[in-house]
């Protein structure tokens, strides 16, 4: 005779949270931010196939933290649900609060319902035509919602980096010194002995969703496009490598805080 | 993951199938009565009810490939539209035109297209030119029961191949019969009503890796020569100002070519015209 065990709703819903919130910390960390042109991706990805971030639509960006076959089940629904409702009304009735609702609930069920929680954090990300219409989504494994103005910061020590990252965040800044931040203080944290990291260009996953390009906003910036917007190594290089460097940005001046 | 919802769930399971790249192939699970194959259509020919696009010309040159369309649309004698548009780029890279059937084509055009995009999006990268001209194949079958009962769509479909050896063999002509057969035309093609003589003006003036300019100029000719016969081809209308519609791909991408500088290609080519109208 087996009897079942009783658990209390509190009780499993707290181990599905915890189990939940475990998975994620693990992972390493996504920087999501308006900037002047948009919306800008910046995530630490060991691999450059298996993305973090990734287009759904026109004006739609996502970002993800957590298991790889399960945010990546999310994106790929959301492409979906995305290019059904463009092609049965229009381009432009594609909305990023459409798409965090969908996610909000399939987290939500799936959090209720299934034996395992999703182990994922999303922020779904829309550019608006103006600065005031843009909008982050940020989603959690329970399928809670909120939405933020300024900046959403998910995965590993994430509340750290968000606190790195609004003693430097503005709102109207340029790409390049937006990247800088981002990347200042995803660097911040996971030193040794609490000193900021140097994390290489090809452990950096950035895009943007830039409002002044056509149609479909989203773009990734990858290799030589992404150079010249990270900030400067912190020991003093040969001349030429400053020199070129201050010649293809015109606003490199918070490069040259990072490296102080 | 078949079932993330769970049973007795309420969310559409569909958005989360694992595995299915093609837009195309979800509808037929998610909304199929979106797909132009999948209606039933009462017996008898429905040939009429629609009206028809008309004559579209493809051709390769220097720096990738050209399509030109004119812009009428007729419903047996009547013009129905003056100014319609049927040359479309499908995506970064390709060139889709229609012919026949105007709502089914405009349909099938955007289905194409989203497919591309769906493809793209979802795997992180595009399809082989040979894979969209194959996608379209499918599409053309799908709607051959339709096609029998006289909704015929016939598309040209061209691409910049970023496979290709050298910038001047990157543009691609693929023609299409009703039943979803493809076939790659080497130089230049059109289809339409209008096509046997656009294809027999273009081949009089076509030469291997024309340049840019040149290959616009008899692309907007072999047009003319076709309105010229054909009377479900447009010309270009000087007095309302509609000039056939012509865009490139190249290695840069699509373009389409500013009506204006259409517009004096026209104007001087019916000054010529008027001199000798090549009776």
């Amino acid at each position: 005779m087996t009897m079942p065990f009783y658990a209390s709703a509190e009780q499993v819903m707290r181990d599905r949270s915890e189990y939940a919130r475990k998975g994620i910390a693990r992972g390493r960390s996504v920087v999501v931010q308006t900037y002047a042109d948009g919306v800008l991706f910046v995530a630490e990805n060991t691999s450059a196939a298996l993305h973090k971030v990734g287009e759904i639509y026109d004006r739609i960006g996502f970002a993800a933290v957590g298991r790889y076959n399960e945010f990546d089940t999310l994106r790929t629904g959301g492409i979906r649900y995305a290019d059904l409702r463009g092609y049965s009304y229009d381009r432009r009735d594609v909305s990023g609060r459409g798409l965090a609702n969908l996610y909000s609930a399939t987290l939500g069920e799936i959090f209720t319902n299934q034996q395992k929680p999703f182990e994922v954090e999303i922020c779904v990300a829309e550019v608006g035509e103006t600065p005031d219409g843009d909008q982050l989504y940020r989603l959690t494994y329970d399928g809670s919602v909120n939405d933020f103005p300024d900046f959403v910061v998910m995965g590993g020590q994430a509340e750290a980096i968000g606190a790195l990252l609004r003693e430097s965040y503005r709102h109207e800044a340029a790409l390049a010194e937006a990247v800088g931040v981002a990347v200042k203080a995803l660097a911040g944290v996971g030193g040794e002995g609490g000193q900021p990291r140097e994390i290489p260009a090809t452990l950096l996953e950035v895009a943007v969703l830039d409002r002044n390009r056509p149609t479909r906003k989203f773009k990734r910036i990858l290799g030589a496009a992404l150079t010249p917007l990270l900030p400067a190594p912190p020991e003093p290089e040969p001349e030429p490598e400053p020199e070129t460097a201050t010649e293809e940005t015109t606003e490199s001046s918070p490069d040259g805080e990072a490296t102080s | 993951m078949a079932g993330v919802a769970g049973p007795g769930g309420s969310l559409p399971q569909h958005l989360f199938t694992p595995g299915v790249s093609s837009f195309a192939e979800f509808l037929t699970q998610a909304a199929p009565e979106l797909l132009p194959g999948h209606r039933v259509l009462p017996p008898g020919s429905a040939a009429g009810l629609s009206p028809r696009a008309t004559t579209i010309v493809a051709a390769t040159y220097a720096d990738g490939v050209l399509m030109a369309g004119d812009r009428r649309a007729t419903m047996g004698n009547m013009i129905a539209q003056r100014d319609t548009e049927k040359v479309y780029a499908a995506d970064d890279y390709t060139l889709i035109g229609v012919a026949g059937t105007a709502g089914v084509g405009i349909e099938m055009t955007r289905l194409f297209q989203v497919e591309l995009e769906h493809y793209e999006k979802i795997e992180g990268t595009q399809l082989t030119l040979d894979g969209k001209a194959n996608r379209l194949s499918m599409l053309i079958r799908n709607n051959l029961g339709a096609a029998m009962q006289g909704l015929v769509v016939i598309p040209l479909f061209a691409g910049y191949d970023l496979d290709a050896d050298e910038a001047a063999d990157g543009g691609r002509i693929f023609s299409y019969d009703v039943t979803g057969g493809r076939h790659e035309e080497h130089e230049h093609a059109a289809v339409g009503s209008g096509s046997l003589f656009a294809r027999g003006a273009l081949k009089k003036i076509w030469r291997p890796r024309m340049g840019r300019d040149a290959i616009v100029r008899a692309s907007v000719e072999a047009l003319y020569d076709a309105a010229d016969d054909d009377s479900a081809t447009g010309g270009p209308d000087l007095t309302r100002r509609l000039f056939p519609m012509v865009l490139l791909a190249t290695a840069e991408g699509t373009s389409r070519v500013p009506d204006a500088e259409i517009a004096t290609l026209a104007e001087s080519i019916v000054a010529e015209r008027t001199v000798n109208p090549g009776v």
